[in-house]
C-alpha cells in the first residue's frame, strides 16, 4: 500500500463518501445518484463488468473503499457516453468513472493487470514523449505488453496488416528511430510538466 | 306545454343517410308504424336551419315528441337541444349505415333495421312522460364540512370565497388536524429545496376572520337525514348541547389516524425509547426548535439517525397496512433536513425501497436532501437491535447483503388510517351478514362495528360513505373524483385516499366546488354526475308494491329510505337516475318519467320480426349508455361491421334491466339477446357502482326462465364492456349470429 493510500485512509477513516467527493473528479455528484440503474442498463459492456456504475456508487455510499478502488470496472469505460446521456439525474458517469480510475492510480492500489489500464499508460507514455503519438513504436509496445513470446505471436498474426500498411505507405518504419516531434518540443515538455507540479499542488491540498 | 302528445320525426338525409336508405319509406314507417303526427325530411338536419324546422314545430305544431333520425344520441347533442320537449334518436348513421356494407344485396336488411330503430325512437317516445322538477328541495347554500384539518379550512375558505356559507365541525379542540402538529412541511414553492414554515396558524386565523365561516370545536355530527338540498345535521357539542342546521351539501374532511407502531415489535418500538414514528420526531423536532434534537432516551444529541421507510405499510402481512401512505418519504426526507440543516455533519439515511416523492416539487426536494447530504440506501430492514443504541438490520438491495448500522436514532415512517367511519351494512363481515340475514325476517339488528361513525347518516344502508380499498371512503369513480357514493356528500384529504397536506388542500378544493355544484343541482331538482340535469326520478305504484325492500338493498347510493310502513321513500336528490330499483322491482311498479319498464319494453315489441321461413333472425343488445353504447358507435367509426339483424337499445346501467324484457323479447321471437355492462369487480368501471354487477346476478338466474320456455341458455348472454373494447363489440354480436345459425331460429316467431 502507497504512503498516499495509507495517509487517504487515516485522513477519511470511514467515510468513503467524503473522500471520493474530495478527491475523484466529480467525486460530488455520486451521492446524487438514485440508483434507477439506467447507467448500467445503457452501458456496452455493462454485463462486462465486475460492478455497474450505479453499483459502485452504492457501495462507494456503503464505505466499500478497497472493493471500489480496487476494482477493474472503471477500468472498462470505453468512453461512449451512453450513461451521461441517458442518466436522470445528469450525473457525469464518465467522468466520475475516469475520476475514479484515475484516484486508484495516484493511491498506487489499481489493478496492475487490466488491459485497458496498461494501454493508457503506454499511450501517456508515448505521447508525453514527442508531443505527438509514435503510432509505429505504440503498436509494438502493445504487441509486447504481456511479455516478449506472446508479443512475437501477435506481432506475427498481424504481419500481413503491417505490409499492407508499409506498401499503401500508412506506416513508416523511419518512425522507428526518433520519429516525428512537435515543432516545439522543449516548449511541450515544460507545460506538461507545469501541469503536473500544479496537479499535484491539487492533490497535496 | 299542450296536454296531448305529439310525436314529430324528423329525418336527416345527411352523411351518407340519404343516400344508404331509401327516406321516403323512412317517412312511411315513422307515420304509419310509428304513428308520428308530423314527419318530415332534411338534407342537413342538424344546421341551423334543419334545427330551427324542428324548433318551428315545436312552436308552432305543438310537437312535444321530437324523434330525430339522424346520427347517435352521443353525437350532436348540443344542436339537437330543445326546451320542454322530450328527445328520442334513431340511430341511423352509427347504429346502421356505418356497421353495414354498402352492396345491392345488403340494400333490404340495412333498410329493415334503420325502419326498425324509427319504429323504437316513437315508441319510446309514445311511454314517455316529460319530467318537471319535484320541488322536493330548494336551494339551500349552506356547506356542511367534517373535519377542521387543512382539508376541511381549505374546503370552507374556497366555499365561502364563492359565496357560500359554512359550517366546520371539529371533534377536537383546535383547529389544524394533523398537519398543526408538525415542525414544519414540506416545501410548495419552487425552488422545493428546504422545509417550509408551517402555514396552519395563517389559515386558522384567515377561517377565524372569516364571517361566513361557523366554527363548531370539541363537536361532531350525530345525526344527518335528508338529502342534497336538504341535509338536516345534529351538531353536537361535547358539553351535551345539540344544534341542528340545514344544508346542502357536504364534504367530509375527517383525515386520518397514524398508524399503531405498537404494532411493530421487530423494530423495538415500544421497548427502544430511540425508535420513535415520524409524528414523534415532529414534536421533539419542535423542542428543539432550530437547535440539536435530542433523542429521548437519554437527552443526547444525536448524531446519526436512520429512516425505516414502509414501517408496517406496503406489506401484506397480518396487521400491516397494505397501501402506501404516499407522504412518508417526503416526510422523511424533510425529517432528515432538520438535522441536516443544524449540523451536516450528523449521519442521516434513509433506508427505502421505492422512493416516491408525489407533487411537482417532489423529485427537487429529493434532490435537494441527497445535496445537503442524506444517504439514501435501498435496501429493507428486517429488525433493529434494542440497545443503548439501536441497530438496524437490513438488506442492501442494490449490492444484494445483509448489512447492519448502529445509529443513535430510528425514525418509523408508519403511515396514515383513514378516519372513514364504519362500514356500510354491504361491507360487513360475514358474521354481521348473518345478522343482516336474520333482519331479512324482520328483525332489526344494530351494526357491530368497533369503529365510531363519523357523519351517522339516517341512511338505511349505514352511516358513513362506503368504503373502497383499505378502508379509504374513495369511490373509484373514474371521471369523477372527490365523489362518494352518497350523493352530495364529498370527500377530501387522507380520508378519500392517501396524500400529505398540500394535496389534501388541492383536494378540498375539488371536494367544496362539487359540493357548490350539488347543492346548486339539488336546488333544481337535476340529478349529479353521470346523468347530469336530468330532471326525472323514481316514482312507484304504491298499491302494487309488496314492501319486499329489495329497491332499497340494491340502490348503489343509498338513496332509498323506509317510512315505517316498509314502503320505499325516494329521496330524489340523492338519486344518480340509473334504475337499478326499476330492474330490481319484482312488481315492475318503479319508474322514471322518460325511463320506465314501458319505454324500453315497447321499443322491442315495435321491432318487426320476420317470420322464421324468412331467414332472418333478430338480436337484442341492451347496452349500458355509458360504455357500451360509445363502444358500438366508436366501432361504427371505425366502419366495424356487424349483422344487420341486431337491434340495440341503450341502458341508463344495465342495472336496470327489467327481467321482464327478456322474457317479452323472447317470447316475441328475438333469437338472442346480449347484455352489455360495464366490467365489475373491485376495480370496477361501472358509473353507477354495482350496477353490471347486479344485473350479472339477476341474469343468473335466466336459466331457468329460458328452461321453462324450452330454450337454449346460449340466446342470452352477458358480457363485461369497457368503452375501449371497440373491436369485441362487434365480434360479441357476430359470435352470437353464427351461434343463432347453428342452435337455430327462436320457435316463438308469429
Amino acid at each position: 500500500m502507497s504512503d498516499t493510500n495509507t495517509g487517504m485512509v487515516e485522513k477519511y477513516r470511514n467515510n468513503f463518501l467524503k473522500e471520493v467527493e474530495a478527491n475523484v473528479e466529480e467525486g460530488e455528484w455520486v451521492k446524487m445518484c438514485m440508483q434507477c440503474g439506467v447507467c448500467s442498463g445503457s452501458c456496452p459492456l455493462g454485463p462486462h463488468w465486475d460492478h455497474p456504475p450505479q453499483e459502485l456508487f452504492m457501495m462507494i455510499r456503503a464505505g466499500k473503499r478497497d472493493e471500489v478502488l480496487e476494482s477493474t470496472s472503471m477500468w472498462m469505460c470505453t468512453s461512449c457516453y451512453n450513461c451521461i446521456v441517458r442518466c436522470p439525474r445528469e450525473l457525469p458517469i464518465t467522468h466520475i468513472m475516469h475520476g475514479l480510475a484515475h484516484y486508484a492510480t495516484r493511491l498506487g492500489i489499481e489493478p496492475k493487470n487490466q488491459p485497458t489500464r496498461k494501454f493508457a499508460q503506454l499511450f501517456w507514455n508515448n505521447l508525453a514523449k514527442n508531443g505527438r503519438v509514435n503510432e509505429l513504436w505504440l503498436g509494438v509496445n502493445l504487441y509486447f505488453m504481456d511479455g516478449f513470446v506472446n508479443g512475437i505471436k501477435v506481432a506475427l498474426g498481424m504481419a500481413g496488416i503491417g505490409l499492407g500498411m508499409l506498401k499503401a505507405k500508412r506506416l513508416s518504419l523511419k518512425e522507428l528511430v526518433g520519429g516525428h516531434t512537435v515543432k516545439d518540443k522543449k516548449g511541450f515538455q515544460a507545460m506538461i510538466k507545469k501541469a503536473q507540479e500544479l496537479e499535484a499542488a491539487r492533490v497535496d491540498n | 306545454m299542450a296536454d296531448e302528445m305529439k310525436i314529430g320525426a324528423y329525418i336527416c338525409n345527411g352523411c351518407g343517410i340519404g343516400d344508404r336508405l331509401d327516406s321516403g319509406q323512412l317517412e312511411t314507417t315513422a307515420t304509419r308504424d310509428g304513428k308520428a303526427q308530423v314527419c318530415q325530411q332534411h338534407d342537413f338536419l342538424c344546421s341551423e336551419a334543419g334545427v330551427k324546422m324542428i324548433q318551428d314545430d315545436i312552436d308552432n305544431e305543438g310537437v312535444n315528441r321530437v324523434v330525430i333520425a339522424a346520427c347517435s344520441r352521443r353525437a350532436k347533442t348540443e344542436a339537437f337541444n330543445f326546451e320542454n320537449v322530450s328527445i328520442h334518436r334513431a340511430n341511423l348513421r352509427e347504429g346502421v349505415i356505418w356497421v353495414r356494407p354498402d352492396t345491392d344485396e345488403m340494400t333490404e336488411t340495412t333498410q329493415e333495421m334503420a325502419d326498425d330503430y324509427i319504429r323504437m325512437a316513437c315508441a319510446e317516445a309514445k311511454y314517455t312522460k316529460i319530467p318537471e322538477k319535484s320541488g322536493e328541495q330548494g336551494v339551500n347554500k349552506n356547506i356542511l364540512i367534517v373535519g377542521g384539518g387543512v382539508a376541511g379550512m381549505k374546503a370552507a375558505l374556497e366555499a365561502s370565497k364563492a359565496g357560500y356559507p359554512c359550517a366546520i365541525v371539529e371533534k377536537s379542540g383546535a383547529l389544524g388536524g394533523a398537519t398543526a402538529q408538525l415542525y414544519k412541511t414540506i416545501p410548495t414553492k419552487a425552488p422545493y429545496t428546504d422545509p417550509q414554515d408551517n402555514f396552519v396558524d395563517e389559515m386558522v386565523a384567515a377561517v377565524e376572520a372569516d364571517s361566513n365561516i361557523t366554527v363548531y370545536l370539541n363537536s361532531t355530527t350525530t345525526n344527518i337525514a335528508g338529502a342534497p338540498g336538504r341535509f338536516a345535521a345534529d351538531i353536537s357539542a361535547e358539553s351535551g348541547s345539540t344544534e341542528t342546521k340545514e344544508f346542502g351539501a357536504i364534504v367530509q374532511a375527517s383525515g386520518f389516524k397514524p398508524y399503531d407502531a405498537s404494532k411493530l415489535p421487530e423494530f423495538a418500538y415500544g421497548k427502544n425509547k430511540d425508535v420513535v414514528t415520524q409524528m414523534e420526531l415532529e414534536v421533539l423536532a419542535k423542542a428543539a426548535d432550530g437547535g440539536a434534537i435530542k433523542r429521548p432516551s437519554d437527552g443526547k444529541e444525536v448524531s446519526s439517525v436512520l429512516f425505516i421507510q414502509c414501517a408496517g405499510q406496503r406489506s401484506k402481512k397480518e396487521g400491516h397496512l397494505e397501501h402506501c401512505s404516499g407522504y412518508c418519504c417526503s416526510a422523511s426526507i424533510k425529517q432528515a433536513m432538520y438535522f441536516k440543516d443544524q449540523n451536516p455533519a450528523i449521519d442521516t439515511t434513509v433506508l427505502y425501497t421505492d422512493l416516491r416523492t408525489p407533487g411537482a416539487g417532489g423529485e427537487n426536494f429529493y434532490r435537494s436532501g441527497q445535496q445537503k447530504g442524506v444517504i439514501f440506501t435501498k435496501g429493507i430492514a428486517s429488525e433493529v437491535v434494542d440497545g443503548s443504541n439501536p441497530t438496524v438490520k437490513f438488506k442492501d438491495l442494490i449490492l444484494d447483503e445483509e448489512n447492519d448500522l448502529e445509529v443513535d436514532m430510528v425514525v418509523l415512517a408508519t403511515g396514515m388510517v383513514p378516519n372513514s367511519g364504519q362500514p356500510t351494512r354491504a361491507e360487513l363481515t360475514d358474521q354481521d351478514n348473518e345478522d343482516a340475514a336474520s333482519e331479512k325476517a324482520g328483525e332489526e339488528v344494530e351494526i357491530r362495528v368497533d369503529v365510531e361513525s363519523i357523519l351517522n347518516l339516517d341512511y338505511r344502508q349505514g352511516k358513513d360513505v362506503p368504503h373502497m380499498a383499505n378502508g379509504f371512503a374513495d369511490s373509484h369513480f373514474i371521471c369523477f373524483p372527490y365523489e362518494t357514493q352518497r350523493t352530495g356528500i364529498y370527500t377530501a384529504g387522507p380520508t378519500r385516499r392517501p396524500m400529505d397536506s398540500y394535496q389534501a388542500m388541492e383536494d378540498a378544493v375539488g371536494a367544496a366546488m362539487r359540493a357548490i355544484s350539488e347543492a346548486e343541482n339539488a336546488g333544481l331538482g337535476k340529478a349529479a354526475h353521470p346523468r347530469v340535469g336530468d330532471l326525472s326520478f323514481p316514482s312507484f305504484r304504491k298499491e302494487g308494491c309488496t314492501q319486499c325492500k329489495r329497491c332499497t338493498v340494491e340502490c348503489p347510493f343509498g338513496a332509498i329510505n323506509e317510512d315505517e310502513e316498509g314502503y320505499p321513500i325516494y329521496n330524489e336528490s340523492r338519486c344518480r337516475r340509473c334504475g337499478t330499483c326499476m330492474g330490481a322491482c319484482p312488481v315492475r311498479v318503479i319508474s322514471f318519467e322518460n325511463y320506465s319498464v314501458d319505454t324500453v319494453g315497447q321499443q322491442l315489441k315495435a321491432v318487426d320480426i320476420p317470420d322464421e321461413f324468412e331467414e332472418k333472425p333478430r338480436f337484442l343488445v341492451l347496452a349500458c349508455e355509458n360504455d357500451a353504447y360509445p363502444a358500438l358507435d366508436m366501432a361504427a367509426q371505425n366502419k366495424l361491421e356487424y349483422s344487420a339483424f341486431t337491434r340495440v337499445i341503450p341502458v341508463r346501467c344495465l342495472g336496470s334491466t327489467s327481467l321482464s324484457w327478456i322474457t317479452d323479447s323472447l317470447n316475441s321471437g328475438f333469437d338472442g339477446i346480449i347484455l352489455m355492462g360495464c366490467p365489475s369487480g373491485d376495480n370496477y368501471q361501472c358509473h353507477f357502482v354495482k350496477g353490471s354487477l347486479m344485473a350479472q346476478e339477476r341474469m343468473s338466474k335466466v336459466g331457468d326462465t329460458l328452461e321453462t320456455l324450452n330454450l337454449e341458455k346460449e340466446r342470452v348472454q352477458t358480457f363485461e364492456i369497457s368503452i375501449t373494447d371497440i373491436h369485441k363489440v362487434p365480434q360479441i354480436i357476430n359470435d352470437m349470429a353464427e351461434t343463432i345459425e347453428q342452435i337455430g331460429m327462436s320457435p316463438f316467431k308469429f
